[in-house]
């Protein structure tokens, strides 16, 4: 690893408007390395990586391959240079085969790609057949066409954007062993993460975002995680909100074999789903995204209603609710905070005072039809202090709002309307830690105070956090309950791959 | 003639500018893009073209001329809605709108004028056919438009540039990242489908009734977008619903040689009646229409 | 190249000036497409812009124009902000100026004083059946409520020739394809003495107080807005996407059949093809024209008018074709769209940018 670095940036920095995404960093990758870019949701982590893909160009700076400066314009010309990339949200079509979809970038045969598809996932470990349409592909199977399309390539770099998000954690051990293969045969890895455990067990070096600049530089393997944690956060890891042992009520919501064979040609149908969600605890449903959460999520919220004989299949506060829309669940009680912020849980071109309105209707901001406008601002605005969310004023439209401050705004809508029932789905997904830490200790508080709540994430980490039982979500199908004390990470692991319980479940 | 070898030998011709439109509009919509002033695309050309072959330039120019309006006049659509970001529904009424009007300007002077069309090819033996023959004698441009519908679907199933069509389509985020750029893309799409609704308002004015009138495209351009629908984005489906639509079209006057009492009107309205009909049978069937159909269409991309 | 920049805040200033420049930029290509055809510029822009005003009779006519298009824009541009299209207003002109019309034709001796309120009644319940329709092909059957509107508008026109074809023809006409002139009672009253000017610009005010109520003021106008901004936020809150198509459709419906209605007994006085003169796709133009907002149509619908009696005046004065004005509508409103562009997004002018590096 002597002589020139593989990439060296010097001095790079990129801003939006007012927003320094990237601040004067400094970034060393040497050959056959697996290096490290650790910070947490906007640390500017994605813009690095965009400037190096020749996405975006940037303000100022010197970005150097293989000794030489280059400018890349665009990603074909960073491609050219050797360098692919791996995007977190795959930037692959459902409609087309692997094949198909590998020769949009890949020059050759759709029969030539197929038989070199087959030949370096035998030796990658990243088998996949090409001719299958992607949206019939798992999403680890996606990722595998994903890799193989850059290295068909022949990359000297390959940039992986937070690439365990979407794997279960048997899954992760997997990848990390092609990753290292890729190393040993010549290919360095720019490896994008948030997840301290995992850079330790992975990377040669790492490099620390926070807010934009470079706060260190170090060997993950000498450091411990509280140090990593302390550089990626400028501060000590907040401590998880108190967790007194839960005191469970009545059924709060009840689920009873629902079968639901879904709309979309690329969904997941649900098969025999069951749950329970009694008052004052928090049920967790974990598993990775595109299993059924979706679906699951739609119809739980009441978006997607069933026919009136299943009335009794979905119950909440001990009524049928199966054949209701989502105002009338959300009459009895229920409140929901979906994953999409923008354009489902809000409307990104609207005043907040106007996304109050959404949902809390009821309370007293509308008379006669006629919607009070002093009402709905003072919601909005007691939303905004009680919940420390970040604006200039209630007339802020949300779309102008950070990903973390527009979550914590409708979680605190929700959690306003005072629900029996909360149903959260991926609370935390893109929100830096501070947001994400306060909005865990709400769901808590709001437990605390006798409500039910479900919660849909991807995180297993966050859900040992704070759930009190789990169940785990995978093709469709959810595992019988699990309390979270006595239950490990591996034990979830399973059931997320379909290991665990088939036999018992089927 | 009986009333099956009228519709027979006419259906083809009829069918025609309804196929060249609607398979130009399949393009553009495999891409993304919807655009709704193909009526008005056509009507310019139609008048155009029929200037140029009165005015004795020949039908060669004539379609030039009327491929080279529609092109212009989609690009000045692409700009709106590409460039400019414009709303694709309102934008598209927009141009369909000023394109109406600017072909019944130019068209003016030469109303209700007539030309000669453009003389029948047969197929030898098979045009000798009883019933059937007429199916044979079909003019050059009916000949081209039936390769042309082959040339399309091998385009959009088996070549590179149908891939990255099909690929900006269903999803340009990730058609833009990995490198093919989506906003040429379309335009180039959208000029695409400007050329063949010029070729097919074209066809109308100086082949099919060689005679220009202001209003005698006659619906046929939204025709062409339903047919789109119809055939569920699949270019075979979409030759089969011109099909159809052309021997409809042709019912009017078969009922004549037949001796049906019918109010003309109804017959006249049969198209656009059946088009209702139909395109609630094939829309019903949620899950086909979103297997089948453009993810993107009709959405703003925005890099 | 000019780059589009998104702004964080929707700019209110550019919503406004957007169709000024619309209007300027129209005012331009006009003049140089009139003069391409030989035609003089300048005074076809005198007449088309100028002269309405000149005189009290034209600038009448104005505010006759000004009447259904109002009306007509008014209930297009509810379903516009809900994303629901409707653009057949014109087939539900002519259904409401069909059943209006059924009234004196089928009753040509009543005198009823009720008799022209009856009317507009059975216009606006035509219109408004002749949109459902397509509400229900769009609610039941999933189908464009695009193509449906548009498809029943050349079905209606159908309808209308038949009847003055056929049935309603009246006979003591000359075989020319019109009704019977209607009795007194069936005439809508004069607002301005010693002009056509009649009570149906009464009805356009009144529906823009209406819609004025509903988008501004109203919970079930937010949660058309919300629909149409973001369909998925409106079912996350429970807003059911069926209403919104069947409330947009059932008021477009109202509005354009009431407008037909007013038309024919109005300044037609009986039902004949000329009832069917384009207002229900200016009355497009016009909505959008107007920013969708109520008040802004006010503005449009008056300009449209002008343009559309300028016009008139423009062919007597610069020989210029009726079309032109389909081509000047046809300018303004995609000139206005594409100026919309400033209202999301700051314009900036660069030049392919070379960084400036170390």
């Amino acid at each position: 690893m002597s002589g020139a670095a593989l990439l060296r940036l010097q001095g790079v920095s990129k801003s939006y408007g007012s927003v320094h995404a990237n601040r004067a960093i400094d970034l060393d990758v040497s050959h056959q390395s697996i290096h490290a870019v650790l910070g947490e949701n906007g640390a500017g982590k994605s813009t690095l990586m965009k400037l190096i893909y020749g996405v975006e160009r940037p303000d100022v700076g010197k970005i150097e391959w293989q000794g030489r400066e280059v400018r890349p314009t665009s990603s074909a010309e960073a491609r050219r240079l050797g360098i692919g990339m791996v995007f977190q949200h795959f930037s692959l079509f459902e409609t087309l085969t692997v094949a198909e979809n590998i020769s949009l970038l890949v020059p050759g045969t759709k029969a030539a790609l197929a038989a070199r598809v087959r030949d370096l996932g035998a030796t990658f470990e990243l088998e996949v057949d090409p001719n299958a349409h992607v949206h019939s592909l798992s999403v680890g199977e996606r990722q595998r066409v994903e890799i193989l399309r850059c290295l068909l390539l022949d990359p000297k770099l390959i940039i992986l954007d937070e690439p365990t998000s979407v794997l279960p954690p048997q899954s992760v051990q997997r990848l990390f062993g092609t990753l290292r293969l890729l190393r040993d045969r010549g290919v360095s890895i720019l490896f994008i993460s948030h997840k301290l455990e995992e850079i330790r067990a992975l990377c040669d070096t790492a490099t620390i975002l926070q807010a934009g600049r470079v706060t260190g530089r170090v060997d993950p393997r000498q450091a411990s995680s509280r140090d990593l944690a302390t550089l990626m956060i400028g501060r000590e890891m907040p401590p998880p909100p108190l967790h007194a042992k839960a005191k469970p009520g009545p059924k709060v919501l009840e689920v009873a074999g629902l079968d639901h064979a879904t709309d979309d040609p690329f969904g997941v149908s649900l098969s025999g789903i069951s749950l329970d969600v009694r008052a004052g605890e928090i049920v967790g449903i974990a598993g990775i995204s595109g299993n059924g959460q979706k679906e699951l999520a739609e119809i739980l919220s009441g978006e997607v209603a069933l026919l009136s004989a299943q009335r009794d299949v979905i119950r909440m506060m001990d009524r049928p609710v199966g054949h209701l829309g989502a105002a009338a669940r959300r009459r009895l009680g229920f409140a929901f905070v979906p994953e999409e912020r923008m354009g489902r849980g809000a409307v990104p071109e609207m005043p907040l005072t106007d996304n109050a309105l959404l949902t809390a209707h009821d309370r007293g901001l509308v008379r006669r039809g006629l919607v009070r406008r002093q009402h709905k601002a003072a919601f909005a605005q007691a939303c905004v202090e009680e919940f420390d969310v970040r604006t200039p004023s209630v007339q802020a439209e949300a779309g102008a709002l950070s990903g973390g401050n527009l979550q914590k705004f409708i979680i605190g809508r929700e959690i306003m309307l005072e629900p029996k029932l909360l149903f959260v789905a991926q609370p935390t997904w893109g929100v830096d830690i501070g947001a994400a830490t306060a909005i865990r200790r709400r769901l808590v508080a709001l437990r605390d105070s006798g409500a039910a709540i479900l919660m849909i994430s991807e995180e297993i980490e966050e859900l040992f956090e704070i759930c009190d039982r789990l169940y785990v979500l995978h093709k469709g199908r959810l595992s019988p309950s699990l309390r979270v004390q006595g239950t490990t990470v591996e034990q979830v692991g399973e059931w997320m791959t379909g290991a665990a319980g088939e036999p018992a479940h089927a | 003639m009986s009333a099956l070898a009228f519709i027979l030998a006419g259906t083809l011709a009829a069918a025609t500018p309804l196929l060249l439109a609607a398979l130009g509009e399949l393009v553009a919509e495999r891409s993304g893009v919807l655009n709704l002033g193909l009526e008005g695309l056509m009507a310019l050309a139609a008048a155009l073209a029929f200037i140029v072959v009165y005015q004795g330039g020949g039908h060669a120019l004539a379609f030039a001329v009327g491929a080279v309006a529609g092109m212009v006049a989609a690009l000045v659509f692409a700009g709106a809605v590409l460039t400019f970001r414009a709303n694709q529904v309102a934008a598209g009424l927009a141009i369909g709108i000023l394109c109406l009007g600017l072909s019944a300007l130019a068209g003016r002077s030469f109303e209700s004028l007539t030309i000669t069309g453009l003389p029948k090819l047969e197929v030898p033996l098979l045009s000798d056919l009883p019933t059937i023959g007429g199916l044979f004698r079909q003019d050059i441009v009916v000949w081209l438009a039936l390769l042309g519908t082959l040339a399309i679907h091998v385009m959009l199933r088996h070549t590179k540039v149908g891939l990255i069509v099909r690929a900006v389509g269903e999803n340009p985020r990730a058609a833009q990242a990995i490198g093919h750029p989506v906003i040429p893309i379309r335009y180039a799409a959208l000029a695409f489908g400007g050329c063949m609704a010029g070729v097919a308002g074209a066809y109308a004015s100086t082949v099919y009734t060689p005679l220009w009138a202001d209003g005698m495209i006659a619906g046929r351009g939204w025709i062409a977008i339903a047919l789109v629908v119809f055939g569920t984005w699949q270019t075979g489906r979409v030759f089969l619903g011109a099909c159809l639509f052309g021997a409809l079209s042709l019912a009017e006057l078969a009922a004549q040689v037949v001796g049906v009492q019918l109010p003309s009107q109804l017959l006249a309205s049969m198209p656009y009646l059946v088009t209702i009909v139909v395109l609630g049978l094939i829309s019903s069937n949620r899950r086909r229409m979103r297997l089948n159909s453009v993810a993107s269409l009709g959405e703003p991309f925005e890099k | 190249m000019p780059e589009f920049v998104p702004r964080e805040h929707a700019s209110v200033r550019a919503s406004v000036l957007a169709p000024f420049l619309a209007l300027a930029l129209t005012v331009v290509v006009s003049l140089v497409l009139f003069a391409l055809l030989g035609k003089p510029s300048g005074a076809a822009l005198h007449a088309l812009f100028i002269e309405p005003f000149l005189s009290w009779y034209s600038f009448s006519e104005v505010l006759l124009k000004t009447g259904p298009l109002l009306l007509i824009a008014q209930g297009l541009a509810i379903g516009f902000r809900a994303k629901v299209f409707n653009i057949g207003a014109e087939g539900q002109l002519i259904l409401g100026a069909i059943c209006a019309s059924a009234l004196p034709v089928y009753l040509p001796t009543s005198t009823s004083p009720w008799l022209w309120p009856a009317m507009m009644v059975l216009g606006a319940l035509g219109g408004a059946l002749w949109a459902s329709i397509a509400a229900l092909w769009r609610t039941w059957l999933n189908a464009s409520e695009i193509l449906v509107t548009l498809m029943l508008s050349l079905v209606a026109s159908q309808l209308l020739n038949y009847l003055l074809l056929g049935p309603w023809k009246d006979p003591a006409g000359f075989n020319f394809p019109q009704s019977v002139m209607f009795q007194y009672e069936a005439m809508l009253p004069t607002l301005l003495p010693g002009t056509r000017v009649n009570v149906s610009l009464l009805f356009g005010l009144a529906a823009t107080l209406a819609a004025w109520v509903l988008m501004q003021l109203s919970f079930l106008g937010y949660q058309l807005v919300v629909g149409g901004l973001a369909p998925r936020a409106a079912s996350y809150a429970g807003f059911r996407g069926g209403r919104a198509v069947w409330v947009s459709l059932l008021l477009g419906g109202l509005a354009a059949g009431l407008a037909g209605a007013a038309e024919v007994a109005g300044p037609i006085g009986q039902l004949q093809r000329s009832v069917a003169s384009g207002y229900g796709f200016t009355a497009i133009t016009v909505a959008y024209l107007g920013g969708l907002r109520p008040l802004g149509i006010v503005l449009s619908s008056f300009l449209m008018a002008v343009i559309t009696i300028g016009g008139d005046s423009a062919m007597v004065t610069a020989d210029l074709p009726v079309a032109a004005v389909r081509v000047v509508q046809g300018l303004l409103l995609i000139f206005y769209l594409a100026a919309l562009v400033g209202v999301r997004y700051r314009i900036v002018w660069s030049r392919i940018a070379t960084q400036a590096t170390s």
